[in-house]
């Protein structure tokens, strides 16, 4: 049933934008690996280590165009739903490390045994085993999402408040994380990691089937969101993102809509935070930022909101240039970024990919392509 | 220091008093001061006891010498001299006669040096010998040297000052530099306890420092006396800590209050979260670190005067700053206030990255004026004045905002925008240019909050990211509807976080802070003053 509900709800064209980033997935961790560093189709471990990075990015951009592209939540927290995912993985890669730590402690993490601490506390159990650890990925950062939006959505908290709610609440579990006495590494988080499931982290092996899970995440999310916002459910989504009260006396109970989409995303972001800690070798309290959580906003806004491929564009432009300019120039990108929430926001309110959807097209017989433009944007979609 | 200059006062003028001394006297004292300089400490400090014992006038200015280190033993005949450097030679005066001796190079002096234990002596010494000054507060500090000194000797001293002290304040102090000294003397139980209950009565640190050396060496009553004494003190003392808490609270108030005024102007009114509003208060502390340069460069003089020079500049810079940002970018997402929000998100970034590209990086010195600096004490509260007057400074801002709404055309127009926006239209009112104004106005007050911070806090291009979350709280908690809502948001939140500290830490009370307003949020999601009326709900 769920499969046919997945499936139902993309017509045949949904399926390219999957289908290429598995493609990709595959191919770019084979040129990596199989073709001799002197041939020029090599792709550098530098590259792969990158893309995988980007891959979870636009995982965490379609978590945030999830709810408000579609929902109209703007969400400035969902860098804490990412973050919570990524100490879940983190947590587990820790214990993976075994008797291999500095201080050689096979019980005890090494901030642990540095701070004194006599025991491993109640909360990390389990945390070495993957299967305990996989579920929590989406089971922690589900669990706050519940929590926070169901106070939320509750009182009916809209708008700006609701914006500035969840980053209160990431601003606060950062300060929370900061703490030593938490038991997650303080200010230094985690890090230091072996291996992962038992193979090596560092190794190319390890790291092209990481970019691969990556890129089958992202293509999984990028599904069930599209059968999401194509259901009759997204259709109430949009509904309330246009007019809430309107959609709430029409007898539709806003607020278990909002709750589901996200919950939803927030595991979505959970899942992109446990794919990046890996792939980067460290998590700490800096994830939890506010400045993190709104620049995914703006991944999305210049890609495109209310789209599903917008963010995902959006988050690898964003990166790129941030990868190029804090290498080449680092003065400018703050600049940069701050110039491109002003510019998206006052000249490109649908992003590139709406951009790219109204110039002309002529010759074209085809209905407009659903991937590129599933729903049109309403001129006021969040308030 | 102060205690120093004002001994150096009475000792003037008790001088100019008791001109007659006897000669036999002035021989014996010669005698004591020149053993001052030779033989162990311990013969040093019989010495000085010696000295004080005379009553003298003139031993005062010998022993404050001693302290400063500016007494000398000249090499040759061990006679003892004042000395003050006066380039690689040093002035010299007879410290009895007071004239002077000429000078000498310092290889030929030997400094007297001081250990603590000396220190303590003369301390005590200076006590007991200004315990009848004519001046009550030399009295006073008289009296609390000799109770810090606890010197069993003093009692007679102490006796004698009692029975002449006229001034309440200073006669409390006496009896309890008594009791200090009773209770190291060999005096009979009985005495003890009184003694006991006196400095219990005190309640201070320095009386809880003095039972808890007494509780440790005493035995049967008089320790379970020091014990319900040391009990006594504490809870006094906790309770002058929450006091003191409360004051920190107040202090922190302020501080969001002036931070989040502005921004519960702009929201109210325009219904749009300024994020770059802390870039603002940043403006407002750089523009005070530019005028205090100019002023350093060119008119030192002026210096006391650079914050009221500051603070209408800040106010037009930061000002003039918001209304280019109205007009060029935040008119034109009128209805859409997320895009708002990270328009000014992306503008604060750009207004912090030009200032640390034109000021760098790291924290700039910006300087108090005198009378800004310095702190008094009430009770057991200590009040640093900066503080206070930033808190007497909100005060006034907020008043003063007050006045602007309720009694000013301006104010007015305000008004009627933020209840019915298409109904003040309506009725004449220009309201894109009463946007642009309240923007402005907003900005223009964090502005001047920034001149405030920057006497608080490092002036840094993160100075204002550090206040804007919880300014934010602010906002939400006191609700938009009116002024009031932000004054009693900020100072609630302000004084309920310095309360939280002592118990659950500076970090976990902020934390239970924020969960508290999320929870807070819903009984009340408009905040603690809300807008009543259909207008509110878009």
């Amino acid at each position: 049933m769920i499969a046919s509900f997945l499936l139902g709800g993309l017509d045949r064209r949904a399926w390219i934008f999957p289908a290429l980033l598995l493609a990709l997935g595959i191919l770019l961790p084979l040129l990596n690996l199989a073709i001799p560093q002197s041939n020029p189709l090599h792709v550098s471990t530098y590259v792969i280590s990158l893309a995988g990075k980007y891959l979870c990015c636009a995982l965490l951009a379609l978590a945030v165009d999830l709810v408000w592209g579609y929902c109209g939540i703007l969400s400035l927290g969902h860098g804490a739903f990412f973050a919570l995912g990524g100490y879940v993985m983190g947590m587990h890669l820790m214990r993976q490390i075994g008797s291999r730590s500095v201080y050689g402690n096979s019980e005890l993490p090494d901030f642990m045994v540095f701070l004194n601490w006599p025991e491993l506390p109640w909360y990390w159990y389990g945390f070495d085993k993957f299967w305990f650890a996989a579920p929590m990925i989406l089971i922690v950062p589900g669990t706050l999402a519940l929590l926070v939006g169901w106070f939320a959505f509750r009182s009916r908290v809209t708008g700006v408040y609701l914006s500035i709610i969840t980053q209160a609440m990431t601003f606060a579990l950062m300060l929370a994380f900061f703490r030593n006495d938490m038991g997650f590494g303080g200010n230094n988080g985690m890090t230091d990691f072996k291996d992962i499931l038992g193979f090596n982290i560092q190794a190319g092996g390890t790291r092209g089937v990481l970019l691969f899970a990556s890129a089958l995440a992202l293509a999984l999310g990028f599904v069930i969101a599209s059968a999401v916002v194509n259901s009759r459910l997204g259709k109430v989504l949009i509904a309330v993102r246009d007019a809430e009260s309107r959609a709430r006396f029409l007898g539709y109970r806003v607020e278990h809509y909002k709750l589901f989409v996200f919950v939803l995303s927030a595991c979505m972001a959970g899942i992109a935070g446990a794919l990046y800690v890996p792939q980067v070798g460290i998590i700490n309290p800096g994830e939890f930022a506010p400045a993190n959580s709104i620049e995914v906003v703006i991944w999305v806004a210049v890609g495109g909101r209310g789209t599903l491929i917008g963010p995902v564009v959006g988050a690898f432009l964003v990166n790129f240039g941030k990868t190029y300019l804090t290498g080449a120039i680092p003065e400018v990108w703050l600049f940069a970024l701050g110039g491109l929430f002003i510019a998206v926001t006052l000249f490109l309110p649908k992003g590139i990919v709406g951009l790219v959807a109204s110039l002309p097209r002529p010759r074209r017989r085809t209905a407009p392509a659903a991937v590129i433009a599933p729903t049109a944007i309403e001129p006021r979609p969040a308030e | 220091m102060t205690r120093s200059s004002n001994l150096l006062r009475i000792v003037v003028l008790a001088g100019a008093l008791m001109l007659a001394a006897s000669s036999a006297a002035a021989a014996d004292m010669a005698e004591l001061v020149k053993a001052l300089a030779t033989g162990s400490f311990s013969d040093r400090e019989a010495a000085i006891t010696a000295l004080a014992a005379t009553g003298d006038s003139r031993v005062a200015t010998v022993l404050q010498a001693l302290e400063a280190g500016e007494l000398y033993a000249r090499k040759s005949d061990s006679s003892v001299f004042i000395g003050r450097k006066e380039g690689t030679d040093i002035a010299l005066t007879d410290p009895l006669t007071g004239s002077t001796a000429g000078t000498a190079p310092s290889g030929e002096l030997d400094r007297i040096k001081v250990n603590n234990r000396l220190r303590r002596a003369i301390e005590a010494a200076m006590g007991s010998l200004t315990l009848m000054n004519p001046d009550p507060s030399l009295r006073h500090a008289a009296a609390e040297a000799v109770f810090k000194s606890r010197d069993p000797q003093a009692v007679a001293a102490l006796d004698q000052a009692i029975a002449a002290e006229t001034d309440a304040g200073v006669k409390s102090i006496l009896e309890q530099a008594r009791a200090a000294a009773l209770l190291g003397s060999d005096a009979p139980e009985d005495q003890k306890l009184a003694a006991v209950a006196v400095i219990a009565a005190r309640g201070d640190r320095d009386a809880l420092q003095l039972l808890q050396s007494v509780h440790s060496k005493s035995t049967g009553a008089l320790q379970s006396a020091t014990l319900a004494g040391l009990r006594s003190i504490e809870s006094n003392l906790a309770a002058w800590q929450a006091g003191q808490n409360i004051w920190y609270g107040l202090s922190l108030g302020s501080v969001l209050l002036l931070a989040a005024i502005g921004l519960a102007i702009t929201f109210g009114v325009m219904g749009v979260i300024n994020m770059a509003h802390g870039e603002m208060v940043m403006l407002g502390a750089y523009t005070t670190f530019m005028v205090q340069e100019v002023i350093r460069n060119s008119a030192p003089g002026l210096f006391d005067y650079s914050l009221f020079i500051a603070l209408p500049l800040a106010f037009l810079v930061a000002g003039a700053v918001g209304l280019l940002v109205e007009r060029g970018i935040i008119r034109w997402l009128y209805g859409r206030p997320l895009e708002t929000l990270l328009a000014t998100w992306g503008l604060s970034l750009v207004l912090q990255q030009s200032i640390r590209s034109i000021f760098g990086p790291t924290n700039r010195e910006v300087g108090s004026p005198s009378w800004m600096s310095g702190a008094f004490e009430a009770g057991h509260l200590t009040i640093t004045y900066n503080r206070l007057w930033i808190i007497l400074f909100a005060l006034m801002v907020f008043a003063l905002l007050s006045f602007i709404l309720r009694r000013t055309r301006f104010g007015l127009h305000l008004r009627a925008v933020t209840q019915n926006r298409a109904m003040a239209g309506a009725m004449g009112i220009r309201t894109p240019w009463i946007n642009a104004l309240t923007f402005a106005l907003g900005s223009g007050i964090a502005g001047i909050a920034g001149v405030a911070l920057s006497q608080i806090d490092n002036v840094s291009p993160n100075i204002g990211q550090s206040y804007i979350i919880d300014s934010f709280m602010v906002v939400v908690f006191g609700g938009v509807g009116n002024l009031w809502g932000t004054l009693v948001g900020a100072f609630s939140l302000g004084i309920v976080n310095k309360l939280l500290e002592p118990y659950a830490g500076a970090v976990l009370g902020k934390i239970l802070v924020l969960v508290f307003i999320i929870l807070f949020i819903q009984k009340r999601p408009r905040g603690l003053f809300a807008l009543k009326g259909r207008a509110v709900e878009a």
